[in-house]
């Protein structure tokens, strides 16, 4: 927490080609967001009674906060195994996090019928502690504040080191009859940034507490994700009923939070041209398996003491749904049991993300793809649909990129000063030479070290 | 330093573990036995006397249409309007009789509308208490001023029976509630049972009408099925069925006699008992963290000088 110097803010346009094109993937889903609201959510989507929760459901909310608890996981390997070292990558995690629950909950309110009436959650009176629901909802809210507060700090600490260039720009550019008085404006800018050099370190002082907080409420809503669907006992296919849906959703979200947080980092230092954290990721793969075993012996073994086994090889739709999440996790983990390859950039992306993909379509297996309402019913996302999630995604990538040129978040590349690392991502550097904003303070590192 | 918190994290992870087990334990032998209440309202349905008028559908419209939100659904031949053509029920319809015919000689009648179950699934699910079942006369009823459009109900009724309103930019759910704030309350019956010319439905309380469901099982046995659909079906229901034709066959599921609300509350009951378990795991995750953290302090002092970075 008072560790800062870990962090640095990516040096680069903010307005690139990508920006626009995700921008104008965004500007097409919120137009479906907005015939939503007009004219019903029957006109966008092609839920049914049949079958009333879509993909808004399962892939924002019940697949997106999975893949979304990079944060989660790497709190928990940090804060409670104690694993240091990894704390350079935890708050990239935390800020994919942020989006990751706000934009759910974003979706969840297109989603809702009713949205006007969601202040019942705040009244004690109309609680209902029988429903998953409303315990997934109350911890959505409160995790997502957490991780709010506990991305606080990168912001206090741009606003420190602000020299509000941006800002005295936009003064400059605006007529002076309607522009602040420069004085006055430095004057305000000058008491924020003292402002928040006063809670800097008082907010650090107990930000310990937000962030275990950060670890026990996904703890608890991600494993109601699963109870969510255990009243439907006539309507999903016994391969997913089962009593075990909390713990399986659970153990479920903290492999593919590992799984995430390496291919985000492998993503943003690709596209970013940075150097990969191969040391970090590879520590973090040889994780997965680990959880990734205790899952599908769960899994297995519940199938085998319900008797269903024979329904899980028997080759019929669903089997083969099932089939596909459990080799997709399986052969993800094999490959992460080498050393060798745990070391590849290369293959730990392709593990990373066969796990994730096997992770993500086990939710979509029980929310979705075994849920059979009964005959005469069928879904298949429309286009609407399809854009509005495609919409909240690109949103979600966009404001990380954003948020990465803004405040300290990426870990520092010049950080860690083994020389065999510094050395390693030198040579990575050289291979992009077109990066040269974060490559010259390295280059002196060598030079010195040399 | 490592291995050791390693090793409390254990076992502090299998206390709490142990913990949740007994709770788990304590929960489930007070769920055991859940009771019936046959001084409910409910109706009884003969699907050998109904001959199929519809004069229920047109009933319930009638009277609950404002209540209710429900409008008139138009066939798509009917530019006119003049016939209400509900292929299912819907947004606007809370009561549906169906032909199944499987052969000339072999078919009946079925009407679909909210079981009113014992222990409702939907009312179990609301998140905000917007389903209810009265304590006394156990109608399952619906407020759409609480509700939040979230359609876990949907997802949870095993017969499919709360519909929402697709096509309305302001839409609700909608079902039926044994007409509680119109005919029953003026007239003391539900409409549909009120204007049935053939007696197939049968309003009143739960015991009175398993009574009579039995007579008529006993009277006629060749006629019947011989099974009460409702009588044990997901807990019981206050909507009870007779028919000449096995029940599945009808569009009404297979249910065992468990509650599916009994199967999930058991287990949510067994993890949130007394908010125990979320506190203690906070609790101890709080210790270990705080710990660690004063671990790190200690020995990597020389850390915080480093330079910050821009």
């Amino acid at each position: 927490m008072g560790h800062s110097e870990d962090y640095q803010k990516l040096e680069g346009k903010i307005f690139t080609k990508s920006f626009f094109i995700l921008l104008a993937v965004v500007l097409v889903g919120f137009f479906f967001v907005g015939v939503r609201f007009v004219k019903g959510i029957g006109a966008v989507s092609n839920m049914s009674d049949g079958y009333p929760w879509g993909i808004w459901i399962t892939y924002d909310v019940a697949t997106g906060t999975a893949i979304a608890c990079g944060g989660y996981a790497v709190a928990i390997l940090v804060y409670i195994r104690n694993r240091m070292q990894y704390h350079p990558l935890i708050r990239s995690a935390i800020l994919t996090s942020m989006f990751g629950y706000g934009l759910a909950g974003f979706s969840v309110m297109v989603d809702l019928g009713r949205p006007w009436n969601a202040y019942n959650f705040f009244i004690p009176s109309k609680w209902q502690a029988n429903s998953a629901m409303f315990e997934v909802a109350l911890c959505v809210m409160a995790y997502t504040t957490v991780l709010i507060i506990e991305f606080i700090p990168a912001i206090l600490t741009s606003i420190e080191n602000s020299k509000w260039t941006r800002m005295n720009a936009i003064r400059n550019w605006l007529h002076p009859r309607i522009a602040p008085d420069q004085k006055t404006m430095t004057d305000t800018l000058e008491l924020v940034r003292l402002g928040a050099g006063w809670l800097k370190p008082r907010l650090n002082k107990v930000l310990i507490f937000f962030i275990v907080l950060g670890i026990t409420l996904p703890t608890m809503h991600q494993s109601s994700l699963g109870s969510l669907l255990l009243i439907a006992s006539t309507k999903l296919h016994p391969l997913w009923h089962t009593g075990f849906l909390p713990l399986l959703f659970l153990i479920n979200c903290i492999f593919i939070g590992y799984s995430i947080a390496i291919l985000e980092s492998l993503i943003s230092c690709y596209s970013f041209g940075r150097p990969y954290e191969v040391e970090e990721l590879s520590g973090l793969a040889s994780l997965v398996p680990y959880v990734t075993i205790i899952w599908l012996c769960v899994l297995i073994g519940d199938l085998v003491h319900r008797g269903q086994l024979g329904a899980a090889v028997n080759g019929d739709f669903y089997s083969r749904f099932f089939l596909a999440d459990f080799l997709l996790v399986a052969v993800g983990s094999l490959i992460l049991f080498s050393k060798k390859m745990r070391r590849s950039p290369r293959w730990l992306f392709v593990s990373a993300s066969m796990i994730v993909l096997g992770g993500a379509l086990y939710r979509f297996n029980v929310y979705l793809i075994g849920f059979n309402p009964g005959k005469g019913w069928h879904y298949f996302p429309s286009f609407g649909e399809v854009m509005v999630t495609f919409g909240i995604v690109a949103l979600e990538i966009l404001a990380y990129k954003v948020f990465v040129a803004l405040f300290p978040v990426l870990p520092n590349a010049a950080g860690h000063g083994a020389p065999k690392h510094v050395r390693a991502k030198v040579a990575q550097s050289e291979r992009n030479p077109d990066f040269n904003g974060t490559l010259t303070p390295l280059k002196a590192a060598i030079k010195t070290q040399n | 330093m490592k291995r050791q918190s390693r090793r409390d994290f254990l076992k502090l992870v299998g206390a709490t573990g142990a913990g949740l087990v007994a709770a788990g334990a304590a929960t489930c032998q007070a769920h055991e036995g859940m009771r019936i209440n046959n001084e409910e309202l409910g109706m009884l349905y003969d699907a050998t006397k109904c001959v199929g008028c519809k004069a229920c559908m047109s009933a319930c419209k009638r009277v609950n249409s404002d209540y209710g939100s429900l409008s008139y659904e138009k066939a798509k031949f009917d530019t006119d309007g003049l016939w209400d053509a509900p292929s299912d029920l819907s947004g606007s319809t809370r009561t549906l009789i169906k032909l199944f015919k499987e052969s000339p000689k072999s078919w009946s009648y079925v009407k679909y509308s909210c079981m009113h179950c014992q222990k409702p699934s939907c009312v179990s699910v609301c998140p905000v208490t917007a389903m209810t079942k009265e304590p006394v006369t156990g109608i399952v009823d619906y407020n759409k001023n609480t509700c939040i459009g979230c359609r876990y109900c949907q997802v949870a009724c095993p017969y499919n029976i709360p519909k929402f309103q697709w096509e309305k930019a302001l839409p609700q759910i909608v079902k039926c509630d044994l007409c509680k704030n119109t005919n029953l309350r003026e007239k003391g019956i539900s409409a549909c049972a009120e204007v049935c010319p053939a007696g197939a439905i049968k309003f009143g309380k739960r015991k009175d009408l398993l009574n009579e469901a039995q007579i008529r099982l006993k009277d006629n046995p060749d006629k019947y099925i011989a099974h009460i659909y409702g009588e044990h079906e997901g807990g019981g229901t206050n909507h009870l069925y007779l028919a000449s034709m096995p029940f599945n066959k009808l569009g009404l599921p297979d249910i065992k006699p468990e509650a599916p609300a009994e199967f999930s509350e058991k287990i949510q009951h067994t993890i949130y008992k007394g908010f125990i378990a979320p506190v203690a795991l906070y609790s101890t995750l709080c210790f270990i963290a705080v710990k660690n953290m004063k671990g790190n302090e200690g020995k990597g002092g020389k850390h915080e000088h480093k330079k910050e970075d821009k």
